[in-house]
């Protein structure tokens, strides 16, 4: 078994604040592996180190076998890594079609025009609402859509992986189930891995194949869903017990 | 009317020079949210640039091949010549500082202009220098009862498609939507495998060679240029930048025709008014300032996060 990303106890610091103290985990080929954690446990800060936004101070991560940091960061799309941001990061003033063909930048080289016709038919199936919307600006779209937008601009390159941050951040619990139908579908269908942070840990854990749980900057635990769903100290903390964070859905 | 006609032609010329240069105004600024202070002196590389050209090549060009080809060369040569200046400022003055922060690198746009201007006197002397009249064509056309220079005219005509051309790429093609979204959100463009370096570079080299060809362009209509002229001309144009709505690429070009249509007519009908045109520029400047600070076109720009 493959594992296409491999995170070897890397510390990250901001400043005198050190936000990764060592983690560890790996993400194989087609597998959806789900990182939870109550808020500034360091998910985000996990996502964007992988993506070279964020400079280690030590440890190192392997991308398809390779040191990740031989490549600069604009040029891991082009290696088969989409990152689908903390806060969608929408382009509010291009139109929503600007905004979904930007997603095959990284790759322009490598798709036809067919191809790429192909692509954004591909992704308007998968968000009807989108097509729409395509002439529209990304800015006047609501919360949902948006997130709609990030997530088909994030798979449009056909990744192997996607890092996916809060996809259900702000959604409303309908927009919320929708949203992870098309996580499932995109990874039975396409094959794609994901890499998923998520605060909704009984969504995340019911797609998932793997789970990480972070706690200040460490892996507090980890296992399989199943597994950790009736672990107490899960249950309590991260599914509606009474921990640090309640979700009740 | 025949008189209006004439100065609104002249209006829209001028304009288009300072359209020209306030595109590379807000290109930069899009991009690196920085008024380049270099802009204006870049501006008047380039009118030298043309003037050097003229005079040592032009007569070559035009014996052999006609005027227009001499003026055209002049120029074509000014653009490249100053795409290769913006290139060098950004390599020595620009991109060592951008990991510092933004006020390192507005100090650096500074000390840049007054490099420029001093290096421009030192080479070319304080006097003004005037484009020589025999390489530069006279003839004119008569339309509709009016009498226009030919001349006018064709740089009319080439500065407006030049924008258009500028208008196709940053709207419609991949890199200028690519330039776009850099200039929104440079961290996601990153994630999507845009070279952000790529985009700092285009915006540096394409802004002074836009400004390099205004600054032939307006040493053929003035016919006359000095070394410190791009002070005043850079905050022209940085004014026609504002009223269009700073970072907005169509902003700049209608702001910057709509002050040379301003500024001529003003100074065409008031009585005395000639000795007023900077006056109304910078009158413009304030009342746009206090009233739209987002410009014509700004509403976009005001919305981006
Ligand atoms: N730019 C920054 N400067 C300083 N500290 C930061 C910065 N970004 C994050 N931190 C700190 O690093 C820690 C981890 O933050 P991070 O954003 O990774 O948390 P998170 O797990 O994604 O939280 P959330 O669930 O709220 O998104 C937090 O303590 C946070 O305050
Ligand atoms: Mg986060």
């Amino acid at each position: 078994m493959g594992a296409l990303l491999e995170v070897e106890d890397i510390r990250v610091s901001y400043g005198a604040v050190e936000a990764l103290r060592g983690v560890t985990l790996r993400l194989k080929e087609r597998e959806i592996v789900a990182v939870l954690g109550a808020n500034g446990a360091g998910k985000t800060t996990l996502l964007r180190t992988i993506s070279g936004l964020l400079p280690l101070v030590r440890g190192r991560i392997l991308f398809c076998g390779r040191d990740i940091r031989s490549f600069a960061p604009f040029e891991l799309l082009r290696q088969g890594l989409a990152h689908v941001p903390e806060g969608r990061r929408i382009f509010p003033t291009l139109t929503v079609e600007e905004n979904l063909l930007l997603g095959l930048y990284g790759v322009r080289h490598l798709v036809s025009n067919a191809e790429r016709e192909r692509r954004k038919e591909w992704i308007f199936e998968l968000f009807p609402v989108l097509r729409e919307r395509r002439r529209q600006l990304a800015g006047t779209l609501s919360g949902g859509e948006q997130q709609m937008l990030a997530i088909g601009r994030g798979l449009i390159s056909r990744p192997k992986v996607i890092l996916m941050d809060e996809p259900s951040l702000g959604l409303a619990p309908r927009v919320v189930q929708e949203i992870f139908r098309i996580i499932r579908q995109i990874h039975e269908e396409e094959g794609v891995s994901l890499l998923l942070v998520e605060q909704n840990a009984r969504k995340a854990l019911s797609v998932a194949n793997y789970a990480y749980i972070l706690e200040n900057g460490r892996v507090a635990l980890e296992g399989k869903p199943q597994d950790l769903m009736h672990d107490e100290r899960v249950r309590s903390a991260y599914l509606g017990g009474s921990g640090i964070r309640q979700r009740l859905l | 009317m025949r008189v209006f006609f004439e100065q609104l032609v002249n209006g829209v010329t001028v304009g288009s020079f300072y359209a020209l240069v306030a595109l590379g105004y807000s290109m930069v600024y899009g991009v690196m949210k920085l008024i380049n202070f270099a802009h204006g002196d870049l501006f008047t590389l380039g009118s030298y640039l043309g003037y050097t050209f003229l005079v040592w090549r032009a007569a070559w060009i035009t014996e052999r091949a006609g005027l227009w080809w001499g003026v055209l060369g002049a120029i074509l040569f000014a653009f490249l010549a100053n795409a290769g200046a913006g290139i060098l400022v950004e390599r020595v003055a620009y991109r060592p500082v951008y990991r510092a922060g933004r006020l390192p690198l507005v100090v650096s746009a500074l000390g840049m202009s007054i490099f420029l201007q001093n290096a421009i006197m030192a080479i070319w002397g304080p006097r003004f220098q005037v484009y020589p009249g025999d390489l530069v064509p006279t003839a004119s056309l008569r339309f509709l009862g009016l009498s226009l220079p030919l001349l006018k005219v064709v740089i009319l005509f080439l500065s407006l498609g030049v924008m258009l051309v500028m208008y196709w790429i940053v709207e419609k093609t991949e890199f200028g939507a690519a330039v776009r979204a850099t200039a929104l959100d440079r961290e996601m463009a990153t994630l999507l495998g845009i070279d952000i370096q790529r985009v700092i570079l285009f915006v540096f080299t394409l802004g002074p060679a836009l400004g390099g060809m205004a600054g032939v362009m307006n040493g053929m209509y003035y016919r006359s240029i000095q070394f410190s002229m791009g002070w005043n001309y850079g905050l022209k144009a940085f004014t026609a930048t504002i009223l269009g709505g700073i970072g907005n690429i169509p902003g700049a070009m209608v702001g910057g025709v709509l002050l040379g249509v301003i500024e001529t007519l003003l100074a065409g009908y008031i009585p005395g008014g000639g000795a007023w045109k900077d006056g109304f520029t910078f009158l413009i400047l304030i009342l746009v300032l206090i009233f739209r600070p987002t410009g014509i076109l700004g509403e976009k720009v005001a919305e981006k996060v």
